[in-house]
C-alpha cells in the first residue's frame, strides 16, 4: 500500500494545481477572513478600552471579589426556625408568582394560539399580525414589566405574576401554534367529513393531539419563569429577589451566600419535578411497539 | 411477557389460566379494561387534587385578590395613555424632536448596550469553549475533571446574571465593566452547556484515528472534534448574542451600564414619554440583531450543508 510519504514532489504539485481550493483558501478569501478578524479584535479593543478594562481596576476588583467570597464562606445558618421561615416565605412567593404567571399565559395563550397557526386561520395578513403580536410581547422584558405592573398594583407579588404572564403570552402563543401547524391533518378531515363543526374539530380532532405538547411546553416555561421570579424582587415585585438585593446592599454576604444556594436548590427542585410530570404526560402515553 | 399499559398486562402470558373459549376471553377484557379505567380515574383525581392545591396556595401567598387587580386596571390604563407621545399632524417634526430629546445620549448608552453584549459574549465564548470539552462524556475518562467543570458550567448558568451584576458592581465599581463581567459568567454557563452537548454527538472516528496516529488529547481537540463542532458552536453562539442584547439592555437597573439605567429613572421619576420612546429603541435594536444575526447564522449553516 503507498503511504502519504511515498507521493513524489511533482504529484503533490499536480495535486495541488488541479485542485487549488483542497490546499489553500484563494486570496480573496483570505484577505477577507483576515479583514473580518481584524475588525472583530478592533472592536473588541475599543470597547476594552471605553470601558475602562484596565488592569489595575480589574486587580482591584478581583481582590474585592475574593474579599467577599471569603466572606461568603461559610454560609449563613439561620439561627432560628422564626428567621428561617423569611427567606422560605420568600421563596415560597417566589414560586406563587411563576406558578400563577405561566398559568394565566398559558390560559391566554390557547385561544391566541389558534389564530396564529397556518391550518386554522387561513387569511394570510391577519395571521402575519398576529405572529408580530406574539413578537412584540415577547420582546417586552420581564423587569421593564414588574415596574409598570408596580405602578398599577403596587409594590408586591400581583406585579410580578403580571409580568410573567405578559411577557409569556408571547412565548407560549408562538409554541403553541407551531405545536398546532404540526399536528397529523388526518383526523381533522375524519371529523369534517362526519359532519363535525368547527368547535368539534377542535375538540375531538387537534386538541386530543396537541394537549400533551402544550403541556410540556407550559412546564417548560414554568422552570424558565422560576429562573426569572427569583430576581423580580429586585425592582419590587415580590419573591425571594427583593431578600437578595436587601442583603447584597447590607453587605451581609455569608447570608447572600445562603440566599444563593437556596434559589439553586428551589431551582433544581422544580426542574427535576417538572421533567418527572413530562414524562408522565408525553412518556408513557405513547404506545411503542 | 413486558407489554402493559398502566401496569396492566395487555396481553395474556402463557403462565395466565389457559382461555376457555370467547366468553372467558371478553370477561377478562372487561375486568383489564375496569382495572386500567379505575388506575386512570385515580391518577387524574390525584393529579386535580395536586393541581387545586397549588392554585390554591398560590393565590393566597401571590396576593391574587380580584378586586385589588380590578382597582389597579385603571391606574394601568392611565400610565399607559400617558406614556404615549403627543403627536400631532402639523408639527409631527417638532413633536418627534421633543419624543426623542435626549436622543444623543440615548445613542451613546444603545451603542454602549450593544457593546457589553458583544464584549460579554466574546469572553463567555472564550470561558464556554475552554470549559465545554472536558465537560463531555465522550471526551474525557477522568471523572473528576468531568464533575468538577460540569458543576462549575452549572453555578456559572444557574445563578441569574443580574445577581452577579450586583454583586461585580460592589467590587468592580458602577459602570459597564460589572455588566460584561456578569452577563459573561452566565453566557460561559449557558454556551458552555449546549457546546458539550454538542460535542457529546460528534461522529467519534476522527477522534479514534487521531488517537491511533499518536495525537494527543488536545491535537484529538484541534483536529478532530472542533472541525465538526464549529458550525453548531457558531449558530448557538450568535443566539446567545441576540439574548445577551436584551440582558445588557436591563442590566443598568442595577447599575452595570447601558441603557437599563435610563429606563429605570423614566420610571421611577415618571418621564413617561421617555418611556415609550425608550422601548421603541430597545424594540428596533432587538429586531435588527436578530435579523442579522439570523442571516449570519444562515450563512454557515449553509455552508455546512454545502460540504
Amino acid at each position: 500500500m503507498r503511504q502519504p510519504s511515498d507521493l513524489s514532489a511533482a504529484e503533490i504539485a499536480a495535486a495541488r494545481a488541479r485542485l487549488p481550493q483542497a490546499f489553500s483558501a484563494g486570496p480573496r478569501e483570505s484577505l477577507l477572513k483576515a479583514g473580518a478578524w481584524l475588525l472583530f479584535a478592533a472592536l473588541v479593543l475599543y470597547a476594552l478600552i471605553e470601558f475602562n478594562f484596565s488592569p489595575t481596576r480589574l486587580w482591584e476588583g478581583l481582590g474585592k471579589l475574593g474579599f467577599v467570597l471569603g466572606f461568603m464562606l461559610p454560609p449563613y445558618v439561620w439561627p432560628s426556625w422564626e428567621l428561617f421561615m423569611e427567606p422560605v416565605a420568600a421563596i415560597g412567593e417566589t414560586l406563587a408568582m411563576a406558578f400563577l404567571g405561566t398559568l394565566l399565559a398559558a390560559l391566554a395563550a390557547l385561544p391566541l394560539s389558534f389564530l396564529g397557526a397556518k391550518n386554522i386561520l387561513r387569511v394570510e395578513w391577519m395571521r402575519f399580525g398576529v405572529r408580530r403580536g406574539f413578537d412584540t410581547l415577547r420582546a417586552f422584558e420581564q423587569l421593564v414589566l414588574a415596574l409598570i405592573f408596580i405602578r398599577a398594583f403596587g409594590l408586591g407579588p400581583l406585579a410580578g405574576i403580571f409580568a410573567i404572564a405578559i411577557s409569556d403570552i408571547g412565548v407560549l402563543s408562538k409554541l403553541f401554534s407551531e405545536a398546532i401547524e404540526n399536528i397529523d391533518q388526518k383526523q381533522v378531515e375524519g371529523v369534517r367529513a362526519s359532519g363535525g363543526g368547527p368547535l368539534q374539530v377542535i375538540r375531538l380532532a387537534i386538541l386530543p393531539q396537541v394537549l400533551p405538547v402544550m403541556l410540556s411546553n407550559v412546564l417548560y416555561q414554568l422552570e424558565s419563569n422560576t429562573r426569572s421570579a427569583t430576581i423580580l424582587g429586585i425592582v419590587g415585585a415580590g419573591g425571594i429577589g427583593q431578600l437578595l438585593y436587601d442583603r447584597i446592599g447590607a453587605n451581609n454576604w455569608d447570608e447572600v451566600m445562603s440566599i444563593v444556594l437556596l434559589i439553586l436548590v428551589t431551582v433544581y427542585a422544580i426542574d427535576s419535578l417538572s421533567g418527572w410530570l413530562r414524562g408522565r404526560i408525553i412518556g408513557k402515553n405513547e404506545y411503542r411497539p | 411477557m413486558s407489554e402493559s399499559f398502566a401496569g396492566v398486562p395487555l396481553l395474556s402470558t402463557p403462565g395466565d389460566a389457559a382461555p376457555t373459549g370467547a366468553n372467558a376471553a371478553v370477561t377478562r377484557f372487561h375486568a383489564r379494561y375496569a382495572a386500567m379505567a379505575k388506575r386512570k380515574r385515580r391518577n387524574d383525581i390525584c393529579f386535580a387534587l395536586g393541581f387545586a392545591a397549588c392554585l390554591a396556595a398560590s393565590m393566597v401567598i401571590g396576593d391574587f385578590d380580584p378586586v385589588k387587580i380590578w382597582n389597579g386596571l385603571p391606574r394601568l390604563h392611565e400610565f399607559i395613555v400617558k406614556i404615549l407621545p403627543v403627536l400631532r399632524w402639523d408639527s409631527l417634526g417638532a413633536d418627534f424632536a421633543e419624543w426623542f430629546l435626549p436622543a444623543k445620549l440615548w445613542l451613546k448608552l444603545l451603542i454602549e448596550t450593544v457593546l457589553i453584549a458583544f464584549l460579554a459574549t466574546v469572553f463567555g465564548v472564550c470561558g464556554a469553549f475552554a470549559l465545554s470539552f472536558p465537560a463531555s462524556r465522550n471526551l474525557v475518562r477522568n471523572r473528576s475533571i468531568l464533575f468538577l467543570s460540569r458543576r462549575a458550567l452549572e453555578i456559572a448558568r444557574t445563578v441569574p446574571d443580574l445577581v452577579y451584576a450586583l454583586i461585580f458592581v460592589f467590587c468592580f465599581g458602577i459602570g459597564p465593566l460589572a455588566g460584561v463581567l456578569a452577563i459573561a459568567v452566565h453566557t460561559m454557563g449557558a454556551l458552555g452547556k449546549l457546546y458539550s452537548e454538542v460535542n457529546e454527538n460528534i461522529d467519534m472516528k476522527p477522534v479514534e484515528g487521531l488517537t491511533a496516529a499518536g495525537a494527543n488529547w488536545l491535537q484529538r481537540i484541534r483536529y478532530a472534534v472542533v472541525p465538526q463542532v464549529l458550525p453548531n458552536f457558531v449558530s448557538y453562539t450568535l443566539l446567545r448574542f441576540e439574548i445577551n442584547v436584551r440582558s445588557s439592555s436591563i442590566i443598568g437597573f442595577v447599575g452595570a451600564g447601558g441603557l437599563g439605567q435610563e429606563i429605570r429613572t423614566a420610571i421611577s421619576f415618571q418621564y413617561y414619554t421617555d418611556i415609550s420612546a425608550l422601548f421603541l429603541i430597545i424594540l428596533a435594536t432587538v429586531a435588527v440583531i436578530d435579523l442579522v444575526c439570523e442571516r449570519i447564522r444562515h450563512h454557515f449553516i449553509g455552508h455546512e450543508k454545502l460540504a
